[in-house]
Protein backbone atom coordinates (compact mmCIF):
# COMPACT_ATOMS: atom_id res chain seq x y z
CA UNK A 1 0.00 0.00 0.00
CA UNK A 2 2.71 2.45 1.00
CA UNK A 3 4.66 1.49 -2.09
CA UNK A 4 1.65 1.61 -4.35
CA UNK A 5 0.71 4.99 -2.93
CA UNK A 6 4.05 6.48 -3.92
CA UNK A 7 3.82 5.07 -7.42
CA UNK A 8 0.30 6.29 -7.92
CA UNK A 9 1.14 9.71 -6.50
CA UNK A 10 4.07 10.23 -8.87
CA UNK A 11 2.13 8.83 -11.80
CA UNK A 12 -0.70 11.23 -11.00
CA UNK A 13 1.76 14.14 -10.95
CA UNK A 14 3.09 13.10 -14.34
CA UNK A 15 -0.41 12.84 -15.76
CA UNK A 16 -1.49 16.16 -14.27
CA UNK A 17 1.39 17.98 -15.92
CA UNK A 18 1.06 16.08 -19.17
CA UNK A 19 -2.69 16.57 -19.47
CA UNK A 20 -2.45 20.16 -18.29
CA UNK A 21 0.00 21.06 -21.03
CA UNK A 22 -1.21 18.78 -23.77
CA UNK A 23 -4.94 19.28 -23.55
CA UNK A 24 -5.54 22.39 -21.45
CA UNK A 25 -2.56 24.48 -22.62
CA UNK A 26 -1.58 25.40 -19.08
CA UNK A 27 2.02 26.13 -20.08
CA UNK A 28 2.03 29.31 -18.04
CA UNK A 29 0.85 27.48 -14.93
CA UNK A 30 3.36 24.63 -15.18
CA UNK A 31 6.19 26.67 -16.67
CA UNK A 32 5.99 29.80 -14.53
CA UNK A 33 3.54 29.82 -11.62
CA UNK A 34 4.32 26.40 -10.18
CA UNK A 35 8.14 26.74 -10.42
CA UNK A 36 8.08 30.15 -8.74
CA UNK A 37 5.83 28.89 -5.96
CA UNK A 38 8.04 25.83 -5.52
CA UNK A 39 11.25 27.85 -5.25
CA UNK A 40 9.66 30.21 -2.72
CA UNK A 41 8.39 27.28 -0.65
CA UNK A 42 11.77 25.58 -0.83
CA UNK A 43 13.83 28.54 0.36
CA UNK A 44 11.38 29.83 2.98
CA UNK A 45 10.48 26.36 4.22
CA UNK A 46 14.13 25.40 4.52
CA UNK A 47 14.98 28.49 6.55
CA UNK A 48 11.90 27.98 8.73
CA UNK A 49 12.84 24.40 9.55
CA UNK A 50 16.44 25.28 10.38
CA UNK A 51 15.42 28.20 12.60
CA UNK A 52 12.96 25.94 14.36
CA UNK A 53 15.69 23.40 15.05
CA UNK A 54 17.97 26.19 16.18
CA UNK A 55 15.44 27.25 18.76
CA UNK A 56 15.22 23.79 20.34
CA UNK A 57 17.37 23.53 23.45
CA UNK A 58 19.82 20.65 23.79
CA UNK A 59 19.53 19.51 27.40
CA UNK A 60 22.48 17.15 27.50
CA UNK A 61 25.85 16.63 25.91
CA UNK A 62 24.87 13.76 23.61
CA UNK A 63 27.40 13.24 20.81
CA UNK A 64 27.47 9.73 19.39
CA UNK A 65 30.90 8.32 19.91
CA UNK A 66 32.96 5.80 18.08
CA UNK A 67 36.30 4.89 19.58
CA UNK A 68 38.38 6.04 22.52
CA UNK A 69 37.51 9.37 24.04
CA UNK A 70 40.14 11.90 25.09
CA UNK A 71 41.67 10.56 28.26
CA UNK A 72 45.11 10.20 29.81
CA UNK A 73 47.98 11.39 27.58
CA UNK A 74 49.27 7.86 26.96
CA UNK A 75 45.92 6.55 25.76
CA UNK A 76 45.44 7.23 22.05
CA UNK A 77 42.30 9.18 21.34
CA UNK A 78 40.16 8.44 18.28
CA UNK A 79 39.95 12.08 17.28
CA UNK A 80 37.54 11.72 14.37
CA UNK A 81 35.32 9.18 16.08
CA UNK A 82 35.23 10.86 19.43
CA UNK A 83 36.03 14.55 18.99
CA UNK A 84 36.87 16.63 22.02
CA UNK A 85 37.10 20.10 20.50
CA UNK A 86 35.61 22.14 17.69
CA UNK A 87 38.31 21.39 15.12
CA UNK A 88 37.82 17.67 15.60
CA UNK A 89 34.04 18.12 15.35
CA UNK A 90 34.55 19.95 12.04
CA UNK A 91 36.79 17.12 10.85
CA UNK A 92 34.21 14.53 11.73
CA UNK A 93 31.41 16.60 10.17
CA UNK A 94 33.45 16.92 6.97
CA UNK A 95 33.89 13.16 6.69
CA UNK A 96 30.22 12.63 7.41
CA UNK A 97 28.93 15.19 4.90
CA UNK A 98 31.34 14.51 2.06
CA UNK A 99 32.12 10.82 2.48
CA UNK A 100 29.13 9.48 4.46
CA UNK A 101 31.45 7.96 7.02
CA UNK A 102 28.83 6.57 9.37
CA UNK A 103 27.15 4.76 6.49
CA UNK A 104 30.53 3.42 5.43
CA UNK A 105 31.09 1.99 8.88
CA UNK A 106 27.60 0.53 8.94
CA UNK A 107 27.37 -3.17 9.76
CA UNK A 108 24.64 -5.70 9.30
CA UNK A 109 23.46 -8.30 11.74
CA UNK A 110 22.42 -11.72 10.58
CA UNK A 111 21.42 -15.09 12.00
CA UNK A 112 23.29 -18.00 10.56
CA UNK A 113 21.50 -21.30 9.94
CA UNK A 114 22.96 -22.59 13.20
CA UNK A 115 21.29 -19.73 15.10
CA UNK A 116 24.47 -17.79 15.63
CA UNK A 117 24.37 -14.01 15.37
CA UNK A 118 27.05 -12.69 13.07
CA UNK A 119 28.00 -9.14 12.19
CA UNK A 120 29.36 -8.25 8.81
CA UNK A 121 30.39 -5.34 6.73
CA UNK A 122 27.64 -3.80 4.62
CA UNK A 123 28.91 -1.40 1.98
CA UNK A 124 26.21 -1.43 -0.68
CA UNK A 125 24.02 1.09 1.08
CA UNK A 126 26.99 3.43 1.34
CA UNK A 127 27.98 2.86 -2.26
CA UNK A 128 24.51 3.45 -3.69
CA UNK A 129 23.97 6.37 -1.39
CA UNK A 130 27.17 8.19 -2.19
CA UNK A 131 26.91 7.59 -5.93
CA UNK A 132 23.32 8.83 -5.81
CA UNK A 133 24.22 12.05 -4.01
CA UNK A 134 27.25 12.86 -6.11
CA UNK A 135 25.63 12.08 -9.44
CA UNK A 136 22.65 14.19 -8.39
CA UNK A 137 25.05 17.04 -7.66
CA UNK A 138 26.83 16.64 -11.00
CA UNK A 139 23.56 16.45 -12.94
CA UNK A 140 22.46 19.62 -11.17
CA UNK A 141 25.74 21.37 -11.93
CA UNK A 142 25.44 20.22 -15.54
CA UNK A 143 22.00 21.82 -15.65
CA UNK A 144 23.60 25.24 -15.12
CA UNK A 145 23.81 25.29 -18.92
CA UNK A 146 20.14 26.29 -18.77
CA UNK A 147 20.35 28.55 -15.76
CA UNK A 148 23.12 31.04 -16.43
CA UNK A 149 23.72 33.11 -19.57
CA UNK A 150 27.43 32.29 -19.78
CA UNK A 151 28.76 28.93 -18.78
CA UNK A 152 30.53 28.57 -15.46
CA UNK A 153 34.12 27.29 -15.69
CA UNK A 154 33.30 23.76 -14.55
CA UNK A 155 30.65 23.01 -17.18
CA UNK A 156 33.05 22.10 -19.98
CA UNK A 157 35.10 19.83 -17.76
CA UNK A 158 32.06 18.04 -16.37
CA UNK A 159 30.51 17.58 -19.78
CA UNK A 160 33.62 16.25 -21.45
CA UNK A 161 34.35 13.79 -18.65
CA UNK A 162 30.70 12.83 -18.29
CA UNK A 163 30.22 12.25 -22.01
CA UNK A 164 33.67 10.75 -22.42
CA UNK A 165 32.53 7.57 -24.14
CA UNK A 166 30.53 9.47 -26.76
CA UNK A 167 27.90 6.78 -26.91
CA UNK A 168 25.17 7.76 -29.35
CA UNK A 169 24.00 11.24 -30.20
CA UNK A 170 23.21 13.22 -28.10
CA UNK A 171 25.99 11.49 -26.32
CA UNK A 172 25.20 9.58 -23.17
CA UNK A 173 26.03 11.31 -19.91
CA UNK A 174 27.15 8.65 -17.50
CA UNK A 175 26.03 10.48 -14.36
CA UNK A 176 22.42 10.58 -15.54
CA UNK A 177 22.37 6.82 -16.01
CA UNK A 178 24.18 6.18 -12.73
CA UNK A 179 21.75 8.48 -10.92
CA UNK A 180 18.86 6.39 -12.19
CA UNK A 181 20.60 3.11 -11.37
CA UNK A 182 21.52 4.11 -7.82
CA UNK A 183 18.07 5.44 -6.96
CA UNK A 184 16.59 2.27 -8.42
CA UNK A 185 18.88 0.24 -6.15
CA UNK A 186 17.98 2.33 -3.10
CA UNK A 187 14.33 1.70 -3.90
CA UNK A 188 14.78 -2.01 -4.54
CA UNK A 189 16.68 -2.33 -1.27
CA UNK A 190 13.63 -1.15 0.65
CA UNK A 191 11.53 -3.84 -1.00
CA UNK A 192 14.07 -6.60 -0.90
CA UNK A 193 15.37 -6.54 2.68
CA UNK A 194 12.49 -7.58 4.96
CA UNK A 195 13.58 -5.57 7.99
CA UNK A 196 14.00 -2.43 5.92
CA UNK A 197 10.71 -3.02 4.20
CA UNK A 198 9.00 -3.33 7.56
CA UNK A 199 10.19 0.08 8.71
CA UNK A 200 9.72 1.87 5.38
CA UNK A 201 6.92 4.38 5.14
CA UNK A 202 5.28 6.14 2.24
CA UNK A 203 7.50 9.09 3.19
CA UNK A 204 10.51 6.89 2.38
CA UNK A 205 9.24 5.55 -0.93
CA UNK A 206 7.75 8.75 -2.27
CA UNK A 207 10.94 10.85 -2.53
CA UNK A 208 12.75 7.93 -4.16
CA UNK A 209 10.00 7.36 -6.71
CA UNK A 210 9.83 11.09 -7.34
CA UNK A 211 13.56 11.33 -8.01
CA UNK A 212 13.39 8.23 -10.21
CA UNK A 213 10.57 9.95 -12.08
CA UNK A 214 12.69 13.08 -12.52
CA UNK A 215 15.62 11.07 -13.81
CA UNK A 216 13.44 9.07 -16.20
CA UNK A 217 11.68 12.11 -17.64
CA UNK A 218 15.03 13.89 -17.97
CA UNK A 219 16.62 11.00 -19.78
CA UNK A 220 13.57 10.52 -21.99
CA UNK A 221 13.84 14.17 -22.91
CA UNK A 222 17.50 13.90 -23.71
CA UNK A 223 17.57 10.61 -25.57
CA UNK A 224 14.09 9.79 -26.85
CA UNK A 225 11.57 12.63 -27.06
CA UNK A 226 13.99 15.44 -27.75
CA UNK A 227 12.70 18.96 -27.43
CA UNK A 228 14.10 22.26 -28.58
CA UNK A 229 16.61 23.13 -25.88
CA UNK A 230 17.07 26.65 -27.14
CA UNK A 231 13.46 27.36 -26.21
CA UNK A 232 13.96 25.60 -22.89
CA UNK A 233 16.84 27.90 -22.10
CA UNK A 234 14.78 30.93 -23.12
CA UNK A 235 12.11 29.80 -20.68
CA UNK A 236 14.58 29.11 -17.87
CA UNK A 237 16.44 32.40 -18.25
CA UNK A 238 13.12 34.24 -18.45
CA UNK A 239 12.09 32.71 -15.14
CA UNK A 240 15.38 33.47 -13.48
CA UNK A 241 15.51 37.10 -14.58
CA UNK A 242 11.86 37.62 -13.52
CA UNK A 243 10.70 38.20 -17.08
CA UNK A 244 8.86 34.93 -17.67
CA UNK A 245 8.11 33.94 -21.24
CA UNK A 246 6.62 30.76 -22.67
CA UNK A 247 8.36 30.05 -25.98
CA UNK A 248 6.76 27.89 -28.65
CA UNK A 249 7.89 24.40 -29.42
CA UNK A 250 8.65 22.90 -26.02
CA UNK A 251 7.28 19.39 -25.73
CA UNK A 252 5.04 18.30 -22.84
CA UNK A 253 7.82 16.05 -21.54
CA UNK A 254 9.72 19.14 -20.44
CA UNK A 255 6.77 20.41 -18.42
CA UNK A 256 6.40 17.01 -16.80
CA UNK A 257 10.10 17.08 -15.83
CA UNK A 258 9.83 20.63 -14.52
CA UNK A 259 6.64 19.85 -12.60
CA UNK A 260 8.21 16.86 -10.86
CA UNK A 261 11.22 19.01 -9.96
CA UNK A 262 8.88 21.70 -8.61
CA UNK A 263 7.07 19.11 -6.51
CA UNK A 264 10.42 17.89 -5.19
CA UNK A 265 11.44 21.43 -4.22
CA UNK A 266 8.13 22.20 -2.53
CA UNK A 267 8.11 18.83 -0.76
CA UNK A 268 11.69 19.20 0.41
CA UNK A 269 11.15 21.24 3.61
CA UNK A 270 8.23 19.03 4.61
CA UNK A 271 10.12 15.81 4.43
CA UNK A 272 13.07 13.73 5.49
CA UNK A 273 15.01 15.35 2.66
CA UNK A 274 15.64 18.14 5.17
CA UNK A 275 18.53 16.00 6.42
CA UNK A 276 20.51 18.20 4.04
CA UNK A 277 20.27 21.01 6.58
CA UNK A 278 19.54 18.79 9.53
CA UNK A 279 22.87 16.98 9.49
CA UNK A 280 24.57 20.18 10.61
CA UNK A 281 22.09 20.71 13.42
CA UNK A 282 22.06 17.23 14.82
CA UNK A 283 23.44 17.34 18.38
CA UNK A 284 24.77 13.81 18.15
CA UNK A 285 27.10 14.99 15.40
CA UNK A 286 27.82 18.65 16.05
CA UNK A 287 28.81 18.45 19.73
CA UNK A 288 32.24 17.69 21.08
CA UNK A 289 32.45 14.88 23.61
CA UNK A 290 33.95 17.18 26.25
CA UNK A 291 31.52 16.70 29.10
CA UNK A 292 34.42 15.84 31.43
CA UNK A 293 36.17 19.13 30.63
CA UNK A 294 33.38 21.66 30.34
CA UNK A 295 30.02 21.53 32.02
CA UNK A 296 27.10 21.44 29.63
CA UNK A 297 24.49 23.78 31.04
CA UNK A 298 20.99 22.62 30.31
CA UNK A 299 19.21 25.63 28.81
CA UNK A 300 16.06 24.49 30.57
CA UNK A 301 17.71 25.04 33.93
CA UNK A 302 15.96 27.61 36.09
CA UNK A 303 16.70 28.52 39.72
CA UNK A 304 15.20 25.62 41.66
CA UNK A 305 14.13 26.24 45.26
CA UNK A 306 15.95 23.61 47.32
CA UNK A 307 15.18 22.71 50.90
CA UNK A 308 18.53 22.15 52.58
CA UNK A 309 19.19 19.92 55.62
CA UNK A 310 19.84 22.99 57.78
CA UNK A 311 16.38 24.33 56.93
CA UNK A 312 14.90 20.90 57.58
CA UNK A 313 16.58 20.71 60.98
CA UNK A 314 15.37 24.22 61.79
CA UNK A 315 11.83 23.09 61.02
CA UNK A 316 11.91 19.90 63.08
CA UNK A 317 14.69 20.42 65.69
CA UNK A 318 12.52 20.20 68.78
CA UNK A 319 10.73 17.11 67.52
CA UNK A 320 14.05 15.53 66.64
CA UNK A 321 15.52 16.25 70.04
CA UNK A 322 12.32 14.95 71.59
CA UNK A 323 12.66 11.71 69.65
CA UNK A 324 16.37 11.42 70.53
CA UNK A 325 17.66 12.02 67.03
CA UNK A 326 21.08 13.74 66.97
CA UNK A 327 20.99 17.29 65.64
CA UNK A 328 23.80 19.53 64.42
CA UNK A 329 22.97 22.73 66.24
CA UNK A 330 21.77 21.91 69.69
CA UNK A 331 20.12 24.53 71.87
CA UNK A 332 19.09 26.63 68.95
CA UNK A 333 15.37 27.21 68.73
CA UNK A 334 13.70 28.14 65.44
CA UNK A 335 17.03 28.90 63.78
CA UNK A 336 18.12 31.44 66.41
CA UNK B 1 12.03 32.58 20.61
CA UNK B 2 15.66 32.03 21.47
CA UNK B 3 18.03 30.64 18.82
CA UNK B 4 20.92 28.61 20.19
CA UNK B 5 24.23 29.06 18.34
CA UNK B 6 22.52 31.82 16.39
CA UNK B 7 25.72 33.08 14.77
CA UNK B 8 26.67 29.75 13.26
CA UNK B 9 23.13 29.03 12.11
CA UNK B 10 22.92 32.46 10.52
CA UNK B 11 26.12 31.87 8.55
CA UNK B 12 24.88 28.44 7.45
CA UNK B 13 21.54 29.81 6.32
CA UNK B 14 23.26 32.65 4.50
CA UNK B 15 25.37 30.16 2.55
CA UNK B 16 22.24 28.15 1.77
CA UNK B 17 20.26 31.17 0.64
CA UNK B 18 23.04 32.49 -1.59
CA UNK B 19 23.54 29.05 -3.20
CA UNK B 20 19.83 28.49 -3.67
CA UNK B 21 19.35 31.93 -5.17
CA UNK B 22 22.57 31.89 -7.20
CA UNK B 23 20.82 31.24 -10.55
CA UNK B 24 18.77 34.38 -9.92
CA UNK B 25 21.85 36.34 -8.86
CA UNK B 26 23.75 35.38 -12.02
CA UNK B 27 20.82 36.54 -14.13
CA UNK B 28 20.49 39.91 -12.45
CA UNK B 29 20.52 42.86 -14.79
CA UNK B 30 20.84 40.69 -17.88
CA UNK B 31 18.01 41.80 -20.12
CA UNK B 32 19.05 40.31 -23.45
CA UNK B 33 19.63 36.77 -22.29
CA UNK B 34 16.15 35.46 -23.01
CA UNK B 35 16.55 36.13 -26.72
CA UNK B 36 17.10 33.24 -29.07
CA UNK B 37 20.30 33.27 -31.07
CA UNK B 38 19.61 34.48 -34.60
CA UNK B 39 20.92 31.83 -36.93
CA UNK B 40 21.28 32.37 -40.63
CA UNK B 41 20.07 30.01 -43.34
CA UNK B 42 20.96 32.21 -46.30
CA UNK B 43 23.95 30.31 -47.64
CA UNK B 44 24.51 30.20 -51.42
CA UNK B 45 23.50 26.54 -51.56
CA UNK B 46 20.26 27.13 -49.72
CA UNK B 47 19.46 30.23 -51.78
CA UNK B 48 19.71 28.00 -54.85
CA UNK B 49 16.94 25.73 -53.56
CA UNK B 50 13.50 26.38 -54.94
CA UNK B 51 11.83 24.83 -51.94
CA UNK B 52 13.87 25.91 -48.92
CA UNK B 53 13.68 22.81 -46.83
CA UNK B 54 15.96 20.80 -44.61
CA UNK B 55 16.18 17.02 -44.64
CA UNK B 56 13.26 17.01 -42.21
CA UNK B 57 10.69 19.61 -41.17
CA UNK B 58 12.22 22.59 -39.40
CA UNK B 59 10.65 22.05 -35.96
CA UNK B 60 11.82 18.48 -36.02
CA UNK B 61 15.34 19.40 -37.13
CA UNK B 62 15.70 21.94 -34.38
CA UNK B 63 15.24 19.30 -31.70
CA UNK B 64 16.46 16.12 -33.35
CA UNK B 65 19.18 17.01 -35.88
CA UNK B 66 21.73 14.94 -33.94
CA UNK B 67 19.51 11.89 -34.32
CA UNK B 68 19.62 12.41 -38.09
CA UNK B 69 23.39 12.64 -37.94
CA UNK B 70 23.52 9.53 -35.79
CA UNK B 71 21.42 7.51 -38.21
CA UNK B 72 23.45 8.75 -41.17
CA UNK B 73 26.67 7.86 -39.44
CA UNK B 74 25.40 4.39 -38.62
CA UNK B 75 24.18 3.94 -42.17
CA UNK B 76 27.49 4.94 -43.71
CA UNK B 77 30.04 3.61 -41.26
CA UNK B 78 28.33 0.43 -40.19
CA UNK B 79 26.04 -0.53 -43.06
CA UNK B 80 27.99 0.93 -45.98
CA UNK B 81 24.83 2.58 -47.16
CA UNK B 82 25.91 5.75 -48.94
CA UNK B 83 22.71 6.18 -50.91
CA UNK B 84 22.03 9.90 -51.23
CA UNK B 85 19.07 11.67 -49.68
CA UNK B 86 16.72 13.74 -51.78
CA UNK B 87 15.89 17.27 -50.68
CA UNK B 88 13.57 19.26 -52.96
CA UNK B 89 14.74 17.38 -56.00
CA UNK B 90 18.47 17.59 -55.30
CA UNK B 91 20.69 14.80 -54.09
CA UNK B 92 22.79 15.15 -50.97
CA UNK B 93 25.30 12.75 -49.45
CA UNK B 94 24.51 11.17 -46.11
CA UNK B 95 27.43 13.03 -44.70
CA UNK B 96 28.33 15.64 -42.15
CA UNK B 97 30.87 17.47 -44.30
CA UNK B 98 29.29 16.89 -47.69
CA UNK B 99 25.63 16.78 -46.64
CA UNK B 100 24.69 19.07 -43.81
CA UNK B 101 27.60 21.40 -44.30
CA UNK B 102 27.05 21.69 -48.02
CA UNK B 103 23.85 23.58 -47.33
CA UNK B 104 24.80 24.95 -43.94
CA UNK B 105 28.21 26.11 -45.08
CA UNK B 106 28.07 28.96 -42.56
CA UNK B 107 28.98 26.84 -39.57
CA UNK B 108 29.91 29.77 -37.37
CA UNK B 109 26.69 31.61 -38.07
CA UNK B 110 24.56 28.51 -37.80
CA UNK B 111 25.67 25.46 -35.82
CA UNK B 112 28.12 27.30 -33.58
CA UNK B 113 25.83 30.17 -32.68
CA UNK B 114 23.10 27.86 -31.54
CA UNK B 115 25.45 25.53 -29.72
CA UNK B 116 27.14 28.39 -27.91
CA UNK B 117 23.78 29.48 -26.57
CA UNK B 118 23.09 26.12 -24.93
CA UNK B 119 26.75 25.34 -24.22
CA UNK B 120 27.05 22.19 -26.32
CA UNK B 121 30.37 21.49 -27.96
CA UNK B 122 30.09 18.58 -30.39
CA UNK B 123 33.38 16.77 -30.76
CA UNK B 124 32.82 16.01 -34.45
CA UNK B 125 35.20 18.68 -35.70
CA UNK B 126 38.20 17.02 -34.13
CA UNK B 127 38.14 14.69 -37.15
CA UNK B 128 35.67 16.10 -39.63
CA UNK B 129 36.74 19.10 -41.64
CA UNK B 130 34.90 22.33 -41.06
CA UNK B 131 33.64 24.18 -44.10
CA UNK B 132 35.91 27.02 -45.13
CA UNK B 133 34.20 30.28 -44.34
CA UNK B 134 34.92 33.69 -45.68
CA UNK B 135 35.54 35.95 -42.73
CA UNK B 136 33.55 39.09 -43.37
C1 LIG C 1 18.42 25.48 -33.27
C2 LIG C 1 19.72 25.43 -32.67
C3 LIG C 1 20.75 24.48 -33.24
C4 LIG C 1 21.32 24.50 -34.50
C5 LIG C 1 21.06 25.49 -35.60
C6 LIG C 1 22.24 23.40 -34.55
N1 LIG C 1 22.21 22.72 -33.35
FE1 LIG C 1 23.21 21.02 -32.95
N2 LIG C 1 22.44 21.00 -31.07
C7 LIG C 1 21.55 21.92 -30.57
C8 LIG C 1 21.24 21.58 -29.21
C9 LIG C 1 20.29 22.36 -28.31
C10 LIG C 1 21.97 20.43 -28.89
C11 LIG C 1 22.01 19.68 -27.55
C12 LIG C 1 21.06 18.55 -27.53
C13 LIG C 1 21.04 17.86 -26.18
O1 LIG C 1 21.96 18.03 -25.41
O2 LIG C 1 20.08 17.13 -25.98
C14 LIG C 1 22.70 20.09 -30.09
C15 LIG C 1 23.52 18.98 -30.19
C16 LIG C 1 24.21 18.63 -31.31
C17 LIG C 1 25.02 17.46 -31.43
C18 LIG C 1 25.24 16.41 -30.35
C19 LIG C 1 26.31 16.88 -29.41
C20 LIG C 1 26.60 15.91 -28.30
O3 LIG C 1 27.77 15.79 -27.98
O4 LIG C 1 25.67 15.32 -27.76
C21 LIG C 1 25.57 17.46 -32.70
C22 LIG C 1 26.51 16.45 -33.30
C23 LIG C 1 25.06 18.64 -33.37
N3 LIG C 1 24.24 19.32 -32.51
C24 LIG C 1 25.38 18.98 -34.66
C25 LIG C 1 24.93 20.13 -35.28
C26 LIG C 1 25.38 20.57 -36.59
C27 LIG C 1 26.38 19.85 -37.43
C28 LIG C 1 24.73 21.73 -36.84
C29 LIG C 1 24.85 22.61 -38.06
C30 LIG C 1 24.56 21.99 -39.32
C31 LIG C 1 23.86 22.01 -35.73
N4 LIG C 1 24.02 21.03 -34.79
C32 LIG C 1 23.00 23.10 -35.65
C33 LIG C 1 21.02 23.01 -31.23
C34 LIG C 1 21.33 23.36 -32.53
C1 LIG D 1 19.25 20.82 -48.77
C2 LIG D 1 20.08 21.62 -47.93
C3 LIG D 1 20.13 21.21 -46.47
C4 LIG D 1 20.72 20.10 -45.97
C5 LIG D 1 21.44 18.99 -46.70
C6 LIG D 1 20.59 20.20 -44.54
N1 LIG D 1 19.87 21.32 -44.22
FE1 LIG D 1 19.38 21.92 -42.40
N2 LIG D 1 18.22 23.39 -43.12
C7 LIG D 1 18.12 23.70 -44.45
C8 LIG D 1 17.12 24.72 -44.63
C9 LIG D 1 16.69 25.34 -45.94
C10 LIG D 1 16.61 25.00 -43.34
C11 LIG D 1 15.47 25.95 -42.97
C12 LIG D 1 14.22 25.08 -42.96
C13 LIG D 1 12.93 25.82 -42.90
O1 LIG D 1 12.92 27.02 -42.81
O2 LIG D 1 11.93 25.11 -42.92
C14 LIG D 1 17.32 24.15 -42.41
C15 LIG D 1 17.10 24.11 -41.04
C16 LIG D 1 17.89 23.40 -40.17
C17 LIG D 1 17.79 23.46 -38.73
C18 LIG D 1 16.79 24.26 -37.94
C19 LIG D 1 17.29 25.66 -37.71
C20 LIG D 1 16.25 26.49 -36.98
O3 LIG D 1 15.47 27.11 -37.65
O4 LIG D 1 16.25 26.48 -35.75
C21 LIG D 1 18.76 22.65 -38.23
C22 LIG D 1 19.08 22.39 -36.75
C23 LIG D 1 19.43 22.03 -39.34
N3 LIG D 1 18.89 22.52 -40.50
C24 LIG D 1 20.46 21.12 -39.24
C25 LIG D 1 20.88 20.34 -40.26
C26 LIG D 1 21.71 19.16 -40.11
C27 LIG D 1 22.30 18.66 -38.79
C28 LIG D 1 21.85 18.62 -41.34
C29 LIG D 1 22.59 17.33 -41.70
C30 LIG D 1 22.01 16.16 -41.07
C31 LIG D 1 21.16 19.48 -42.29
N4 LIG D 1 20.57 20.50 -41.59
C32 LIG D 1 21.10 19.27 -43.65
C33 LIG D 1 18.84 23.13 -45.48
C34 LIG D 1 19.57 21.96 -45.38
C1 LIG E 1 37.64 10.06 -34.13
C2 LIG E 1 37.35 10.83 -35.30
C3 LIG E 1 35.88 11.15 -35.55
C4 LIG E 1 35.03 11.88 -34.74
C5 LIG E 1 35.34 12.54 -33.39
C6 LIG E 1 33.78 11.92 -35.43
N1 LIG E 1 33.85 11.23 -36.61
FE1 LIG E 1 32.34 10.99 -37.94
N2 LIG E 1 33.52 9.85 -39.11
C7 LIG E 1 34.86 9.56 -38.86
C8 LIG E 1 35.35 8.68 -39.90
C9 LIG E 1 36.75 8.13 -39.97
C10 LIG E 1 34.27 8.47 -40.79
C11 LIG E 1 34.26 7.63 -42.04
C12 LIG E 1 34.32 8.50 -43.25
C13 LIG E 1 33.98 7.77 -44.51
O1 LIG E 1 34.09 6.55 -44.56
O2 LIG E 1 33.54 8.46 -45.44
C14 LIG E 1 33.15 9.22 -40.26
C15 LIG E 1 31.91 9.29 -40.87
C16 LIG E 1 30.85 10.03 -40.42
C17 LIG E 1 29.60 10.19 -41.13
C18 LIG E 1 29.21 9.61 -42.49
C19 LIG E 1 30.16 9.98 -43.61
C20 LIG E 1 30.51 11.44 -43.75
O3 LIG E 1 31.24 11.76 -44.70
O4 LIG E 1 30.16 12.27 -42.97
C21 LIG E 1 28.82 11.00 -40.35
C22 LIG E 1 27.40 11.46 -40.66
C23 LIG E 1 29.57 11.33 -39.19
N3 LIG E 1 30.80 10.72 -39.26
C24 LIG E 1 29.10 12.12 -38.17
C25 LIG E 1 29.85 12.47 -37.07
C26 LIG E 1 29.35 13.30 -36.01
C27 LIG E 1 27.96 13.91 -35.95
C28 LIG E 1 30.34 13.45 -35.11
C29 LIG E 1 30.30 14.24 -33.81
C30 LIG E 1 29.37 13.83 -32.83
C31 LIG E 1 31.48 12.69 -35.59
N4 LIG E 1 31.13 12.11 -36.77
C32 LIG E 1 32.67 12.59 -34.93
C33 LIG E 1 35.60 10.00 -37.78
C34 LIG E 1 35.12 10.75 -36.73
C1 LIG F 1 16.20 18.29 -8.98
C2 LIG F 1 16.70 18.77 -10.03
C3 LIG F 1 16.84 18.03 -11.34
C4 LIG F 1 17.27 16.75 -11.59
C5 LIG F 1 17.73 15.71 -10.59
C6 LIG F 1 17.24 16.56 -13.02
C7 LIG F 1 17.63 15.40 -13.66
C8 LIG F 1 17.79 15.27 -15.01
C9 LIG F 1 18.38 14.13 -15.68
C10 LIG F 1 18.92 12.88 -15.00
C11 LIG F 1 18.38 14.38 -17.02
C12 LIG F 1 18.88 13.44 -18.12
C13 LIG F 1 20.08 13.96 -18.83
C14 LIG F 1 21.29 14.08 -18.00
O1 LIG F 1 21.83 13.07 -17.55
O2 LIG F 1 21.71 15.22 -17.79
C15 LIG F 1 17.79 15.68 -17.20
C16 LIG F 1 17.62 16.32 -18.41
C17 LIG F 1 17.03 17.55 -18.58
N1 LIG F 1 16.54 18.39 -17.58
FE1 LIG F 1 16.61 18.04 -15.62
N2 LIG F 1 16.76 17.70 -13.61
C18 LIG F 1 16.52 18.62 -12.63
C19 LIG F 1 16.04 19.91 -12.79
C20 LIG F 1 15.72 20.50 -14.01
C21 LIG F 1 15.19 21.84 -14.16
C22 LIG F 1 14.89 22.82 -13.03
C23 LIG F 1 15.04 22.04 -15.50
C24 LIG F 1 14.52 23.32 -16.12
C25 LIG F 1 15.18 23.99 -17.00
C26 LIG F 1 15.48 20.84 -16.18
C27 LIG F 1 15.50 20.64 -17.55
C28 LIG F 1 16.06 19.54 -18.19
C29 LIG F 1 16.22 19.43 -19.63
C30 LIG F 1 15.82 20.48 -20.67
C31 LIG F 1 16.84 18.18 -19.87
C32 LIG F 1 17.28 17.62 -21.22
C33 LIG F 1 18.76 17.88 -21.25
C34 LIG F 1 19.46 17.52 -22.54
O3 LIG F 1 18.81 17.04 -23.48
O4 LIG F 1 20.69 17.75 -22.56
N3 LIG F 1 15.88 19.91 -15.24
N4 LIG F 1 17.43 16.19 -15.97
Amino acid sequence: MRILFSFIAVLALVLIAYAGVKTANLQFLFGVVVPYAAIALFICGFIYRVVKWGSSPVPFCIPTTRGQQKSLPWIAQNKLGNPSNTMEVIGRMFLEVFLFRSLFLNTKTEMTSSNRVVYGSEKFLWLASITFHYTFLIVLLRHTEFFVPTAPFFLDIIKSVDGFFEIGLPRLFLTGAVLLASTAYLFARRLYIPQVRYISLAADYFPLVLIIGIAITGMLMRYVYLTDLVSVKVLALGLLSFKPVIPEGIGPIFYVHLFLVSVLLAYFPLSKLMHMGGVFLSPTLNMANDSRMTRHINPWNYPVHVHTYEEYEDDFREKMIGAGIPVEKEGVVNGK
Amino acid sequence: MKIYNGGKIFIGLLVFAVLAASPFIFNMGKSKTAEKPDIRIDTPEILKLEDKKCVAPREQMRATHMKVLDSWRDAVVRNDDRSPVLVSGRQYDKSLQNGCMKCHSNKEEFCDKCHAYVEVKPTCWECHIEPKEKKS
